[in-house]
């Protein structure tokens, strides 16, 4: 994604609004700085085998052949059931109902559930529709908070969560400091003290945020610490929404805890603070189409939410598409199980080769990324030398990766690495990279 | 499933929590009473006409045509495939140039290459209804106001204020100008807000206007441009309806007017979208075209929230970009128009119903007043209760936009077919002519056996809140929470 970055112009002209003027918007952050040498300077197998390495990205291409297969295998899949593609057109171009296509929600609560396993039931009238989870995220910060109240997020987390979350809704992120000495597992005393220091600001705690698989540790929240949550967000009283943009790209299926299991297994009690945002941007590889939903517990959420999805439904044509593709069940098993495999696979490749050049990840099981520690080779253990070793990575080793402290990572020298937004071919050449680095370190 | 509630109160935002939604307001019950008896031609020929759905189904045809000539413009046909990735990938909140670029082209065709719009002004939005809630962000704060001349269109109540906090402060138009906005009723409204403390932030207009279906003239657009720019206030002009107009005078966009006149163009802000000019509601095509530089870049940052699925912007940028097809598409789907709104407005002329005179859009202004029991907003209501549960037709009552004066209904003739508008005009004939006779009768007795009846709603007034979400009769599958506002 190519952002150009703007001179930060520090007065408002001609009275524009205060939240059009503020930086929230976050593109400031190394996060996003890395692309500008990236976009300056591409990588290409063959025009530029020396350009930058996008590693900053967290896409899935490994598994578009399954679906281009399928989509020339079922040309009358995608026609609207009928010999052309005009037919069904006309009916389709004007649904602009903000319940969203029956059959779409159908097919998506149906993926939902095989992804995890069956181990959940979802059902179609509890999505709510929204242009991405970017906006699903908003669209529940929008419902579940005032201006001024705060949510509290796991640490690190992804850098996105600033804008989306805080920018026009008014709403404050307070971090839950999460840390290597435990695997960066969310603990109960990092939750109270959270909790405090928001008590501390005067900002009133609405929600507790996971994403779960994390993003950016690439692995999954186990059950117990899922459970802990819960049993936290219950306690006093806020709500609990689980990103799980990622459960689809857990290595394997019965690694992958959702809430909505845990919910389901205590019978649906006390599920009313529970929401889930879900897309098909990570798990299919389909950012462009803006496909995100909102699956919540609570029935005033739910009307709320289908209410202001007004000002992001998805496309009724990208709708319809998807509603054939995931209806067809032998298609979406095969497809879950293949990128599965495939991300996983990626993912050793990766973490092999970093370990060859002496680099250590924390032991991720999901996700398109892995989480680096290059801690040990940081001169100090502070934000400014780890920022000073990104840029050293992005200029002399040509990779543009994501420092931890975009993320809001308190332990200074982690790193995250995305893999599946490239060929395999590309992804060696980074590794001998990284390799190459990391030798002529040792060599000073 | 079966979900318990839980024993405490879950606290949700005020915005969540309060009316804003606007979906609570009495004129639901019109689209309810269509929901519940929905007009079919042989399957319910005695059900509810949908008159409130300004929506443009007239020329679909010629789009389907071109989709059939052209099939790589979609990128899951065999000929289209190639594009499937680099398009299924593509999330940069720029927008695919070659969308833009035709969206670009399409806008100047649709103001008859008078201007040209710049593609790096482009900004996607969740369709016109994210695209003003947008702008409303980028230029006011919570608690600031927007001028609107009313009769206005009802969505502007939630799309400009609910989640932005902005106010809305209606510059009240007259029939006895044909509903024009004054320079004295502008002034006016401003000085108010100042005398109260409330910071105008700006004026918003639809040109043409929801719902009166007219264009505003070259002077009146100078005297809003001089009046924004006197003041340094934001100029929002929401064009959604540019490539309806249909008959003379023809459109003035302000694109136009700025191109004449001394402005500063950073107050300037166009809202645009593909739900009207080509009946293509469902793809959320929404358009903010801004010439203040600030706005654009901030516009686009928050265009993430809604962003126009790169599946339709590749259709689109191939569509638009066929010109000779969008010349075609346009010139033919004005004449369409024309003539609907001819043959609807010939039909009420006949039994002694005017319109407000227009050029443009997919409805027309209906002046009732004359059918009144009275002239205020009760009889107004009354009557519109008649129309649904008698004459069975859904149009929307003038209060519903905030029109001053009571006896005012929008009516919409684009979203159905030559024969229902027979019929709808059929009903109406029937019910103007039983009114001329109510209208004798009652001076001598009133009797109960007459076919005529103003009672109330005939129809469960306590219905569930939740509308149901597809009829069995309606030939297209809808929901009349989101139709309303349109």
């Amino acid at each position: 994604m190519a952002i150009k970055i703007i001179e930060q112009q520090q007065q408002p002209s001609v009275g524009l609004s205060r939240v059009a003027v503020s930086d929230t918007h976050g593109e400031d952050s190394p996060y996003f700085a890395g692309w500008k040498a990236y976009d300056q300077d591409p990588y290409d197998e063959l025009t530029n085998p020396s350009g930058v390495i996008q590693m900053g990205l967290a896409e899935n291409q490994v598994s578009f052949d399954l679906l281009e297969k399928y989509l020339e295998e079922h040309p009358e899949a995608t026609n609207n059931g009928s010999s052309t593609a005009a037919s069904g057109f006309r009916e389709n171009a004007l649904f602009q109902d903000y319940h969203g296509l029956q059959s779409f929600r159908k097919a998506m609560a149906s993926f939902m559930e095989q992804i995890r396993g069956g181990r959940a039931k979802f059902s179609p009238d509890r999505i709510v529709i929204t242009a991405g989870a970017t906006a699903a995220n908003e669209l529940l910060t929008f419902i579940l908070a005032d201006p001024g109240d705060a949510l509290l997020i796991p640490t690190p987390y992804y850098p996105g969560f600033d804008r989306d979350l805080r920018w026009r809704t008014g709403v404050n992120i307070v971090p839950v400091h999460c840390d290597s000495s435990n695997n960066f597992e969310i603990t109960r005393q990092a939750l109270e003290s959270a909790y405090k220091e928001a008590e501390s600001k005067n900002m009133r705690v609405r929600g507790v945020l996971i994403t779960n698989p994390s993003n950016p540790l690439g692995a999954t929240i186990k059950r117990a610490i899922l459970e802990q949550v819960l049993e936290f967000a219950t306690s006093k009283n806020i709500h609990l929404v689980s990103d799980e943009i990622y459960s689809g790209s857990a290595f394997s299926s019965g690694e992958f805890v959702s809430i909505a299991e845990i919910l389901e297994a205590r019978n649906y009690k006390d599920s009313e603070r529970v929401h889930i945002v879900y897309s098909l941007s990570k798990d299919l590889g389909l950012p462009g189409f803006r496909v995100g939903t909102i699956y919540s517990y609570n029935d005033k959420v739910v009307t709320t939410a289908r209410r202001m999805s007004s000002f992001t439904l998805i496309s009724s044509q990208t709708q319809q598409l998807l509603a054939s593709m995931l209806s067809d069940r032998k298609f979406t098993e095969m497809y879950i199980r293949t990128n599965r495999e495939r991300l996983r696979q990626r993912y050793q490749m990766i973490v092999d080769g970093l370990k060859n050049a002496g680099i250590q990840c924390l032991e991720g099981n999901a996700g398109l990324f892995c989480w680096m520690n290059m801690s040990p080779i940081l001169e100090k253990p502070n934000r400014e030398q780890e920022l000073a070793l990104w840029e050293l990575i992005l200029h002399e080793v040509k990779l543009n990766i994501s420092p931890g402290s975009s993320c809001h990572c308190s332990e200074p020298g982690w790193f995250r690495v995305c893999f599946a937004n490239m060929s395999e071919k590309t992804l060696e050449v980074a590794l001998t990279r990284i390799h190459h680095f990391m030798e002529r370190r040792r060599v000073r | 499933m079966e979900l318990k509630s839980g024993k405490s109160q879950l606290l949700l935002s005020k915005i969540a929590t309060n009316d804003e939604h606007g979906e609570n307001s009495p004129y639901f019950d019109g689209w309810k009473a269509y929901d519940n008896d929905p007009f079919h031609p042989t399957k319910n020929p005695h059900g509810v006409i949908q008159m409130g759905l300004a929506e443009n189904q007239l020329s679909s045809d010629m789009i389907e045509e071109w989709i059939k000539k052209n099939p790589s413009a979609s990128i899951c046909t065999a000929q289209g495939l190639h594009a499937f990735k680099n398009t299924a990938l593509y999330q940069d909140y720029h927008g695919l140039p070659q969308f833009r670029h035709a969206v670009a082209k399409f806008m100047a065709k649709a103001r008859g290459g008078r201007v040209s719009f710049d593609p790096d002004r482009i900004v996607m939005a969740g369709g016109a209804t994210g695209a003003n809630e947008m702008l409303m962000f980028c230029l006011a704060d919570p608690g600031d106001a927007f001028l609107v001349p009313s009769p206005y269109y009802a969505g502007f109540d939630r799309d400009l204020r609910w989640r932005t906090g902005v106010r809305l402060l209606p510059v009240t138009c007259q029939s006895s100008n044909k509903f024009q906005i004054t320079l004295e009723a502008l002034e006016a409204a401003y000085e108010s807000a100042q005398k109260a403390g409330i910071k105008v932030k700006g004026l918003i207009i639809a040109n043409p206007s929801n719902p009166l279906g007219t264009t505003m003239d070259r002077s009146t657009l100078r005297t809003l441009v001089t009046f924004i720019n006197h003041n340094q206030i934001h100029l929002v002009c929401d064009e959604i309806y540019a490539a309806t107009v249909f008959c003379s005078p023809s459109f003035v966009s302000v694109c136009e007017i700025i191109q004449e006149m001394e402005c500063n163009h950073d107050l300037i802000h166009i809202v645009y979208s593909l739900s009207k000019d080509m009946g293509l509601p469902g793809f959320r095509v929404g358009i903010v075209y801004s010439y203040n530089d600030m706005v654009v870049n901030c516009g686009r940052k928050m265009s993430s929230f809604g962003l126009v699925s790169s599946q339709t912007q590749h259709f689109l940028a191939s569509m638009l970009s066929d010109e000779e097809f969008v010349d075609q598409f346009l010139s033919e789907s004005i004449r369409r128009l024309a003539s609907r709104h001819d043959s609807f407005t010939k039909g009420l002329e006949e039994v002694g119903i005017k319109c407000l005179k227009s050029n443009a859009g997919l409805f027309c202004w209906m002046d009732l007043r004359h059918l009144l029991k009275e002239p205020t907003f009760e009889g107004e209501m009354g009557l519109w209760k008649v129309i649904i549960s008698d004459v069975k037709l859904n149009v929307s009552p003038g209060s519903s936009f905030h029109c001053h004066e009571p006896g005012w209904f929008r009516v919409c003739f684009a979203n159905m077919d030559d024969e229902i508008v027979e019929v709808a005009l059929r009903r109406i004939r029937m019910f103007v002519g039983k009114c001329k006779e109510v209208d004798v009768q009652v001076k001598k007795s009133w009797q109960r056996n007459l076919r005529l009846s103003f009672s109330t709603l005939m129809y469960d007034e306590n219905m569930g809140s939740s509308p149901r979400m597809m009829s069995p009769h309606s030939p297209i599958p809808q929901s009349p929470l989101v139709r309303a506002w349109t």
